[in-house]
């Protein structure tokens, strides 16, 4: 039978247009604004083109944006190995048999499914220098030396995002490596075990390449939600102290905010390209997969 | 009678799981005991019981907060952009994993490359002018559906695999449309990766705070996480308030991920184990 008949092409086509009008769209034409002296001021003023302005704008000694770039490519690097490294161990930790691993499960899960707001309200009482939760828990244990400015003070704020985010996804990453644990078959481990590899050797022979398809999925994921972070940044630390803590996104909005719009499309553009490349090379490795697949 | 033997190390473990249980729901413990407390009380932010339970801070919040509005509105926007985008999406990547032509293929790539790119806000506004919907629930609604699309086509396209063919054409040869076939062949086979995407996008919409920060300036559209973030803006020393109203907008979430974290780990079981 005809499969155009069964599997016909409009089931495609809404899905399509929307994904192409209100997802691809704007950031086409956000290349082709990052070129123009877009601003507040446009309706009075038109449109020009000022050529690579806006990029010079961005990597000219004197602005903080470059420094933004640098900050998302740092959290994006930072975020993930302080996740997927601590979800990794305890993800074997939890699928060996200890007692109660399911409420385990379900309790370290729990911080990923809510709201970033709400996660970045709560650690900012958390936080808070004289009353918050962690400075005086370290009070109660007599670790005042420990006690931290954690988010104004420039060489701690950092630390402090990393903290918050990892309390937040861990979890999610360590789910993640139990279900691709639990597809190892478990004669691997015997045989391993007979002939006498200690934990670090079964973790480098038999766990780690056996769990390359949930270590991919993790780091793609970890990845692109590092270069798009936005939300717990900005109602953590809102960019500071000062521009400490600022990254790509935070500039977009703050410069879409004061109107300047075409700089603002030139950051999100250098962003879309970065993510292009990433997700590129992902697509590519998919593909090769399927082929070898087939 | 005999004691079963305890290892050293078992113990070790169960030391680490607590210590890190105990990192996880203190502070949630703590939200949620300061937002019966007065203001006064819920400034000093510690872990013991208010001196008189404060359930008035509740009402204050709905009331002030327009918390309402907020759920109504996340509910309005969550509920119909979910069952919008999975619905499409799934008719999508059935038509797309089974019908491989090279077009096809091509469109599957082209969708999944959504997965990495960000959404640019800034153009988006311009287009939401084009299209009139300024500051309209239909245009929020759309854009969630729209943001949805690359990961819905990703999940589903790879369990139509393993959905048998052999119903799809008898369907089709007894006189049922594609539509009919679809809906009542194909989508129900189909329900434990629907249910799935239902659940993470649901949670997704309701979490996301980008979306109103960019696309709505009138408050009566906000949902709840804009309204929160408000709150706390003009509340900043109302911790008691702000708890309270941070623990009724979780609570819908918690309700989800409740009712639905079987499909939830499944579903990211699925994806890890493809790879």
């Amino acid at each position: 039978m005809n499969k155009k008949k069964v599997y016909p092409w409009w089931f495609v086509a809404i899905p399509l247009i929307l994904y192409i009008l209100f997802f691809l769209l704007p950031s086409v034409l956000g290349v082709f604004y990052s070129f123009t002296d877009w601003s507040r001021m446009t309706p009075k003023n038109g449109l020009h083109f000022v050529g690579l302005k806006n990029y010079s704008e961005i990597f000219s000694g004197k602005s903080q944006y470059a420094n933004g770039i640098l900050n998302t490519l740092k959290f994006t690097i930072i975020s993930n190995i302080v996740k997927i490294i601590p979800a990794l161990f305890l993800a074997i930790l939890l699928q060996e048999s200890v007692r109660g691993k399911n409420f385990y499960r379900t309790v370290f899960y729990l911080p990923s499914i809510l709201p970033f707001v709400v996660i970045g309200l709560i650690f900012t009482s958390v936080f808070n220098y004289s009353n918050g939760l962690l400075n005086n828990t370290l009070d109660f244990l007599h670790m005042g030396f420990a006690k931290q400015k954690w988010l104004s003070d420039l060489h701690v704020v950092w630390k402090s995002v990393y903290m918050v985010d990892a309390w937040r996804g861990i979890g999610y990453v360590m789910t993640i490596f139990i279900a691709g644990l639990n597809a190892i078959p478990k004669e691997y481990y015997e045989a391993a075990r007979i002939d006498g590899a200690n934990f670090w050797q079964r973790l480098r022979y038999v766990t780690l390449p056996m769990m390359r398809g949930a270590i991919m999925i993790n780091v793609v994921f970890g990845v692109t939600y590092g270069l798009k972070v936005f939300d717990i940044i900005y109602v953590l630390t809102n960019g500071g102290p000062g521009h400490a803590t600022e990254v790509i996104t935070t500039y977009v909005y703050e410069l879409y905010g004061s109107g300047k719009y075409g700089v603002s499309t030139a950051l999100s553009s250098l962003l879309l390209a970065v993510s292009a490349v990433v997700g590129f090379l992902i697509v590519k490795q998919m593909r090769t997969k399927e082929e070898d697949a087939a | 009678m005999k004691r079963r033997k305890i290892k050293p190390s078992s113990i070790i473990k169960q030391i680490v799981c607590i210590l890190l249980t105990l990192i996880v729901l203190v502070p949630c413990y703590m939200v949620v005991i300061n937002s019966f407390k007065t203001r006064s009380e819920s400034a000093r932010m510690n872990l013991r019981f208010p001196d008189v339970w404060q359930f008035s801070n509740y009402l204050d919040v709905i009331q002030k907060a327009n918390l309402l509005k907020g759920l109504l509105n996340s509910l309005l926007y969550a509920g119909v952009a979910t069952f919008l985008g999975v619905m499409l999406c799934a008719m999508a990547s059935f038509v797309l994993s089974r019908n491989r032509t090279k077009i096809n293929n091509f469109i599957y790539y082209f969708i999944i490359c959504g997965l990495f790119f960000p959404v640019n806000y800034v153009t988006l506004v311009r287009v939401f002018q084009w299209f009139h919907l300024t500051n309209t629930r239909l245009g929020i609604i759309v854009v969630y559906t729209a943001m949805m699309i690359p990961f819905c086509v990703f999940t589903i396209y790879s369990f139509v695999e393993t959905v048998p063919k052999s119903m799809d054409e008898a369907a089709i040869l007894d006189g049922a449309s594609p539509m009919q076939m679809f809906f009542m062949v194909a989508a129900p086979m189909m329900k434990p990766t629907l249910v799935t995407c239902f659940i993470l996008e649901f949670m997704g919409v309701w979490n996301d705070f980008m979306t109103p920060l960019y696309l709505s300036t009138k408050s009566n559209l906000f949902p709840v996480t804009m309204s929160v973030y408000q709150f706390f803006g003009r509340n900043t020393s109302y911790w008691n308030m702000i708890f309270a109203d941070i623990v009724m907008t979780v609570i819908p979430v918690l309700i989800i991920y409740a009712v639905g974290q079987k499909y939830l780990v499944s579903g990211t079981n699925a994806g890890a184990v493809k790879g």
